[in-house]
């Protein structure tokens, strides 16, 4: 079992002093904690670049009073929100709008596992990763329509309905487009298809038109499954209030919002690890350091959520029925020639 | 095919916008049009036509224009200007003749609708640009906007 492999000096150390059992026990609990503060920080900093950024797009100045630039601006708000009333509607449903939060949140952290931040670091690294982070990655939407359902609000009911239309539609194109580079690296286990990246060069290069066909694909999908704009029928502001979460206050909403952010980095980390190399070095120009993987996977990983971003302070929101256009006339024939083109391709060898 | 050209001309146009917001995205810096408030506090200078309160302006002579004709009480819609007047002997004719005693505002009511000022037929009361109107007490925000011991401008009324 070489699935649990963060550093292999903490691993020996803990299993050097503790007996078997305990010790794995131990390490689990490490990781968590590991995760669960990489969460929050990546939640944070994510929020003030975000903020920060759509400033720059508007010409603003974004957050600039708390701390240098406003660093702290995101742990004040946090702060404030903890310290918020939690509001429940007089007939919620209880347990489910309790629970709800919690689905989003713990569907963002199991997706989180199995990305590899380096050779070394990546929790869980099992031969059906892609497949397992598709999966997981879906559950978060029953969080957002529990959410919905059990506030006892129409508005918060018709974001969550939007959301699962939308989550479903897009879900089959972030599928296939990924599909599409599972066929050119011919393993669906993450680290292995970094491991053919490493050989022949980053798979957009390697599968070239194909490639760019299905990243373009897959960040329009992607982007709508984070359901940020120009997807965010979801929490319209100007039609729905704040869509699914109206109801909820304090730190549930905040789980909310910190899951919409780590559902962005964690689509972006996919994009980078099945088009972009994941941890690799572009012309393995620090190969001898495989310590700075880290470094290059979130250097990767902050560029495509830039362009994320980029989209959301560009692009004016669709309509319900242009979605269900864009996702099932365009994006899903074209995915699946597309299929086909890079099926073709392999099978001539027209691959780098 | 209008298929394919559509998808062609929707990345086309997407790029377009991308390249728009980009343009901004970099000028960021030197093109930001946000003002820190409190800090340029002492260069802020607000535009001329901003309504901060209703003033009357008084030369070195402590002469101001308002003759006291009313008409600016009779204009405001919610009664924010009294005017307390007087008649007093004109030195030069002899006859007796209206004057302002104070010239009461109350900026508390004041709803900024330029009627006074539009109604003044000697442009006496004017527009002030100050913004920083906020006092602890309700009172300061009646003004007497005719200084102590100021008289009308001679000739005004011809």
């Amino acid at each position: 079992m070489k699935t649990l492999s963060i550093t292999k000096t903490i691993h020996d150390f803990i299993f050097g002093i503790l007996p078997e059992g305990v010790a794995s026990f131990v390490e689990w609990i490490l990781i968590a904690v590991v995760y669960l503060t990489f969460f929050a920080i990546a939640g944070l900093l994510l929020v003030y670049m975000e903020r920060k950024i759509a400033a720059f797009f508007q010409l603003r100045m974004g957050p600039n009073r708390v701390g240098p630039a406003g660093l702290f601006q995101t742990i004040a708000d946090a702060l404030k929100l903890v310290t918020k009333e939690l509001t429940i509607t007089d007939k919620a449903d209880k347990f489910l709008f309790n629970l709800a939060p919690y689905f989003v949140i713990v569907a963002a952290l199991v997706a989180l596992s199995v990305l590899p931040f380096s050779k070394e670091f990546h929790a869980f690294d099992i031969n059906i990763g892609v497949f397992f982070l598709i999966a997981v990655s879906s559950i978060g939407v029953i969080g957002i329509l529990l959410g919905g359902w059990a506030s006892n609000n129409k508005y918060a009911l018709i974001g969550a309905m939007r959301s699962g239309l939308q989550t479903i539609s897009y879900e089959l194109s972030v599928g296939l487009s990924i599909l599409t580079m599972v066929l050119l690296s011919g393993s669906l286990q993450v680290s292995k298809i970094i491991e053919a990246q490493q050989e022949g060069g980053w798979f957009i290069l390697q599968g070239h038109i194909p490639a760019v066909i299905a990243f373009m694909i897959f960040m329009i999908a992607g982007t709508a499954e984070t359901n940020r704009a120009p997807f965010d029928m979801v929490e319209a502001e100007s039609e729905l209030g704040a869509g699914f979460h109206t109801e909820y206050s304090g730190m549930k909403f905040a789980y909310f919002f910190l899951a919409e952010f780590i559902n962005m980095f964690i689509i972006a980390a996919i994009a980078v690890t099945i088009f972009f190399g994941g941890y690799l070095s572009p012309f393995g120009i620090t190969e001898a350091l495989p310590w700075l993987g880290v470094f290059w996977f979130l250097l990767k990983v902050l560029v495509i959520i830039f362009l994320m971003m980029w989209f959301r302070w560009t692009f004016p929101r669709l309509r319900v029925d242009q979605l269900l256009t864009l996702e099932w006339k365009y994006l899903l024939p074209l995915n699946l020639m597309n299929i086909v083109f890079m099926a073709v391709m392999i099978w001539l060898n027209w691959t780098f | 095919m209008s298929y394919f050209s559509d998808i062609y001309n929707g990345i086309k146009t997407l790029l377009t916008g991308m390249s728009v917001t980009g343009k901004y995205f970099l000028n960021a810096r030197k093109g930001t049009i946000t003002q820190q408030y409190p800090e340029n506090r002492e260069t802020l200078k607000m535009f001329e036509r901003f309504r901060g309160e209703v003033v009357m302006p008084h030369d070195t002579q402590n002469e101001h224009r308002c003759t006291g004709c009313q008409k600016c009480e009779i204009a405001c819609p919610n009664g924010s200007i009294e005017i307390i007047w007087d008649r007093a002997i004109d030195p030069e004719t002899g006859k007796k003749k209206k004057k302002i005693d104070k010239h009461i505002y109350h900026l508390a009511m004041c709803t900024m609708c330029s009627l006074c000022i539009e109604a003044c037929p000697t442009d006496a009361i004017v527009w002030a640009q100050n913004f920083e109107n906020s006092v602890y007490d309700r009172s300061q925000l009646t003004k007497v906007l005719n200084k102590p011991g100021s008289v009308v401008k001679a000739g005004i009324e011809d």
